[in-house]
């Protein structure tokens, strides 16, 4: 039997290494993708802790984070093609229409 | 015990070189099937923690689902630019001092918490028969949030649809 922390540090360097991506990426693919990465993280930390507390909820959670991971792809993706389409590039850092 | 513990290291490891190889990679293409790669370790890490319908959803919804989306989208939008650019903006080094600042509040969190989460596991048989109690507890207690996720998802796919529509 796995400890607990175990999981809980594998949790947070997925974590740290999903935040490295997102901060430092310039293709927004790659950040959607460093988002994933993230909530994965934070679904190992919900199925650790519900086998520790045998109790399913944590479970019925973790389906709701992938629910939402799901949704945020693919609104994510269609505001990327949406912005590609309009601009020719998928780089963070010439997304600044909001700027002047 | 020992088997387990291996287990838990290799898939642990398999799961954390393939993300680093996901943010480092310079083509998009290579990072999505690392991303897979991490994908796959972590479901074996649910089953190892006696999620086996987690895992199942893991792989035909994340690795099915998500990341045939991801590289459809990777296929529509043309990256030859992209891939020959500088692939870390200017400010990463802040961006990384900052990650591992957070890497390590955390680790100082689980260290001073260890008493609390080490709590003993209870037994094996707990969480079986997985997704019947899944099913029981999702659709008796979790009725309202379910029916919310089902919301979302709609409004998600609208919204996907006609963000990629011509216009």
């Amino acid at each position: 039997m796995v400890p607990t922390t175990h999981y809980l540090f594998l949790s947070a360097a997925l974590l740290t290494i999903g935040v490295i991506g997102v901060l430092t990426r310039r293709n927004l693919i790659v950040v959607l993708m460093s988002i994933e990465l993230i909530l994965n993280a934070v679904n190992i930390n919900l199925i650790a802790f519900a086998r520790q507390l045998a109790s399913v909820e944590g479970h019925v959670f973790a389906i709701f984070v992938i629910t939402v991971a799901a949704a945020e792809a693919a609104v994510g993706l269609g505001i990327l093609i949406a912005f590609f389409r309009n601009r020719e590039t998928v780089n963070t850092d010439e997304i600044d229409l909001l700027k002047w | 015990m020992t088997f387990y513990l291996a287990t838990f290291y290799v898939l642990g490891a398999i799961a954390v070189l393939s993300a680093l190889l996901v943010i480092t990679r310079r083509n998009p293409v290579h990072s999505a099937i690392f991303l897979i790669v991490t994908l796959l370790s972590v479901a074996g890490l649910y089953l190892q923690l006696q999620a086996e319908f987690l895992a199942a959803v893991q792989i035909i919804l994340y690795i099915g689902g998500v990341m045939v989306l991801f590289l459809f989208v990777i296929l529509l939008v043309n990256l030859e630019v992209t891939v020959r650019q500088e692939p870390f903006n200017r400010m990463w080094w802040i961006a990384g001092v900052a990650a591992l600042v957070l890497l390590g509040e955390l680790a100082v969190t689980y260290y001073l918490g260890r008493q609390a989460f080490a709590i003993p596991v209870t037994p094996a048989a707990a969480l079986q028969p997985n997704t019947e109690l899944i099913g029981r507890t999702l659709y008796q207690t979790y009725m309202l949030p379910f029916e919310i996720a089902s919301v979302l998802l709609l409004v998600a796919m609208v919204g996907a649809v006609l963000m990629a529509r011509r216009r």
